[in-house]
């Protein structure tokens, strides 16, 4: 009888609580998000407006460019992709998160861009359940974590470094190499796992390291002139590439350059200059079509983006397509909630726009390919995967 | 290790020589300031910042078509230099009376001016890159700018197997041009008395006439224009700028002004030239890496046995 009495009193309680939110949402005027044929809301997380935005915003644009031609469709449901700028730090994207969630109510979420604000953004996803597909966040330990939310359509750091250490060996054939970097984390994780690499194919290394804020490398610049590598490494982000490639060429080093996604960008042509960045190899788990794919999916990505954007794709663009469709095929699907949504992640598989897509149980996309691009002509050209890459 | 060093020393002293003339030449507006008021100008950097923008500017408007030789080099230079100075030194002025000035005539204790220092550098960097370089250059405000190539980098010597090219003897001998002047000007002039009678003594320079206002912005507007110099060799050399590129540089030329005693003006020179060379040396041995760890135990050192940095003579005792 006690029990009896108590779902009773239970029951009042959650109808009372119910006739509650729905008063509150009709005097809000808004709308339920639920009852809004137009709204399954889905977020974008990443910095649009600062520092490192130049690596963030191609991946935005390829999400919009999914999202809108997904909503040209006239699906029974179309999508609304909400921004939440975080600068690319976590201290401003927590609080976004927590507006996203309870607020605007997003049913899924694409990035965070990076892997520092994804440390802090992620756990409040998991706890609410909410799956986020990340386009660029590179950092290998996001994976081990436990979370069962959490996607990314790029392979990690882990196999970025060695793999573009096998090209530029292979490529050039060098029986010694010099290996630099800045001292942020991500420049020194990434060089030392190419030292490595390149030591373990037989190549002499020698290593050198700088200060990030610093723009004068004559000390470096010196190293490298006495050593006279025939292959250069460098780890660390575009504005420091260039800077250093700069004033490599300009004393006199001719050994090829290569360094990894934190320097695949055009900034990288405008810092050193496009006669001294000419050759420069960059590696990228993501891959940037360009004019000179002629073929299949990579070039129907180029001509659809170039058209709506009137600029080429840039690092991250494709992905950012990718992890969008992700999302728009479990839609598609008829999968609309958080849950749904998460569940379909983890056993659909499609064709991106320059490799498969599938999610391993970690999150992981299953595949570890790793593209080359080579500036030429003041331009950045994809070459293809590391494994079978050539120079052109 | 032996190896390494006859192999390094050459090109590490020629690039320690240039970095070190720009920092002499920031240097030397901290030290004039802090001889006369007692202030350090964090903003300074800042001013140095506002020079390397003054001369992409004006390369702007230029748009040489190439590295340039000869008269148009030299007229080129100067132009930049000129243009540099007044910018620069017209804004550490003004940043005199805005910032400064009335702390000063109000009497406010010197924290107060510092942290109206600090106040004022973060301004002009946000200013730069919100608004000056999207609306005036029409780039993004806080990616690196490229400046175009005015010299050439042919080599023109080689001495203990370093190269040294136009670039760098360009620069050399325009940072020591402008040291000499500066040095002279404050050295034997009616103003330059003025400055050391002010930092002497302030009340009995202004019994003896002279004008302490108009001293002090005096010593703003030197200061600047030597930084707007050091603003354009920079941008040379380099060919990068940003709006955040003054605040690691005038670290450095603080720390210069100190090591070579700060309010002497010889002082910053010697200290400038010092920690450029310095930095470079023990990166040899240590790595880049350790570039900033080896220059602030040297001044940590040098402050231990002469607390007054190396020639520590102030800018008051100047002779004349």
């Amino acid at each position: 009888m006690v029990r009896k009495r108590r779902l009773v009193v239970a029951a009042a309680v959650l109808a009372g609580t119910l006739a509650m939110t729905a008063c509150g949402g009709g005097g809000a005027g808004g709308g339920e998000v639920v009852n809004d044929p137009n709204a399954i809301k889905i977020g974008f997380m990443g910095d649009l407006t600062g520092e490192s935005s130049g690596i963030v915003i191609p991946g935005h644009n390829g999400a919009k460019l999914a999202v809108a031609e997904y909503n040209k469709t006239n699906p029974p449901r179309k999508i609304e992709l909400k921004d939440y700028d975080s600068q690319g730090s976590a201290d401003q994207a927590v609080p976004l998160a927590q507006q996203a969630l309870n607020t605007d109510k997003i049913v899924a979420l694409i990035g965070p861009a990076f892997s520092g604000e994804s440390r802090g953004v992620v756990p409040i996803l998991e706890e609410a359940k909410i799956p986020s597909v990340s386009q660029s966040a590179t950092a290998a330990n996001l994976a081990t974590r436990g979370w069962k939310y959490w996607h990314r359509v790029v392979a990690n750091d882990d196999f970025q470094g060695p793999a573009i250490a096998d090209f530029l060996a292979r490529v050039t054939n060098a029986k010694s190499a010099f290996v630099i970097s800045d001292d942020q984390e991500y420049s020194v994780g990434i060089a030392e796992a190419a030292a490595k690499e390149l030591t373990k194919k037989g190549v002499a290394v020698q290593t050198d390291r700088f200060a990030k804020d610093l723009s004068d490398y004559s000390s470096t610049v010196a190293k490298v002139k006495a050593a006279n590598p025939q292959a250069i490494f460098y780890g660390g982000y575009y504005a420091q590439a260039g800077r250093l490639l700069k004033q490599l060429r300009d004393n006199g080093v001719t050994a090829p350059f290569a360094s990894g996604d934190g320097s695949t960008d055009k900034g990288i042509i405008d810092g050193a200059g496009a006669q001294a960045a000419e050759g420069a190899i960059l590696g990228c788990p993501c891959a940037i079509p360009g004019v000179g794919n002629t073929e299949g999916a990579l070039k129907a990505f180029y001509d659809k983006y170039t058209a709506e954007y009137k600029i080429d794709p840039a690092i991250y663009a494709a992905e950012g397509y990718d992890a969008a469709t992700a999302f728009i095929n479990a839609i598609k699907a008829g999968k609309t909630t958080s849950d749904e949504i998460n569940t379909y992640l983890s056993t659909e598989s499609f064709q991106g726009v320059a490799k498969p897509i599938r999610f391993q149980a970690s999150g992981e996309v299953a595949g570890t390919d790793i593209f080359v691009h080579e500036v030429k002509a003041g331009k950045l050209t994809l070459l293809g995967k590391t494994t079978d890459a050539k120079l052109r | 290790m032996l190896q390494d060093f006859i192999e390094q020393i050459g090109p590490s002293t020629v690039g320690g020589l240039v970095i070190g003339s720009i920092y002499a030449l920031v240097a030397l507006g901290y030290t004039m300031v802090y001889g006369v008021l007692r202030l350090i100008n964090f903003a300074h950097s800042e001013i140095f910042m506002i020079g390397t923008f003054a001369s992409l500017f004006v390369l702007t408007l230029l748009a040489p078509k190439g590295p340039l030789t000869g008269i148009a080099l030299v007229g080129v230079m100067l132009l930049l230099i000129v243009v540099a100075m007044v910018a620069s030194g017209g804004a550490a002025m003004l940043l005199e009376v805005v910032a400064y000035r009335p702390l000063r005539l109000r009497g406010a204790p010197r924290l107060a001016a510092l942290i109206s220092a600090i106040g004022a550098s973060l301004f002009l960097q946000e200013l730069f890159a919100l608004v000056v370089v999207p609306d005036v250059f029409n780039r993004p405000g806080r990616i690196d700018a490229p400046v175009p190539r005015i010299v050439d980098r042919n080599v023109v010597f080689s001495v203990f197997g370093a190269d040294v090219k136009t670039d760098q003897v360009v620069i050399f001998i325009s940072a020591v041009v402008m040291m000499v002047a500066l040095d002279q000007l404050v050295a034997r002039t009616r103003i330059g008395r003025g400055i050391r009678a002010t930092a002497q003594d302030p009340e009995a320079a202004v019994l003896m006439g002279v004008n302490i206002n108009t001293i002090v912005r005096l010593t703003f507007l030197l200061g600047g224009a030597m930084a707007g110099v050091a603003g354009v060799l920079y941008a040379m050399e380099f060919e990068n700028i940003r709006y955040n590129i003054g605040f690691v540089l005038g670290i450095k030329a603080f720390t210069a002004a100190v090591l070579g005693g700060i309010g002497n003006i010889r002082g910053a020179l010697l200290g400038g030239v010092l920690l450029g060379l310095v930095e470079n040396w023990g990166a040899i041995f240590l790595g880049s890496q350790w570039k900033d760890v080896i220059a602030f135990v040297i001044l940590v050192v040098v402050l231990l046995f002469r607390p007054t940095g190396i020639l520590g003579e102030s800018l008051q005792r100047a002779r004349a």
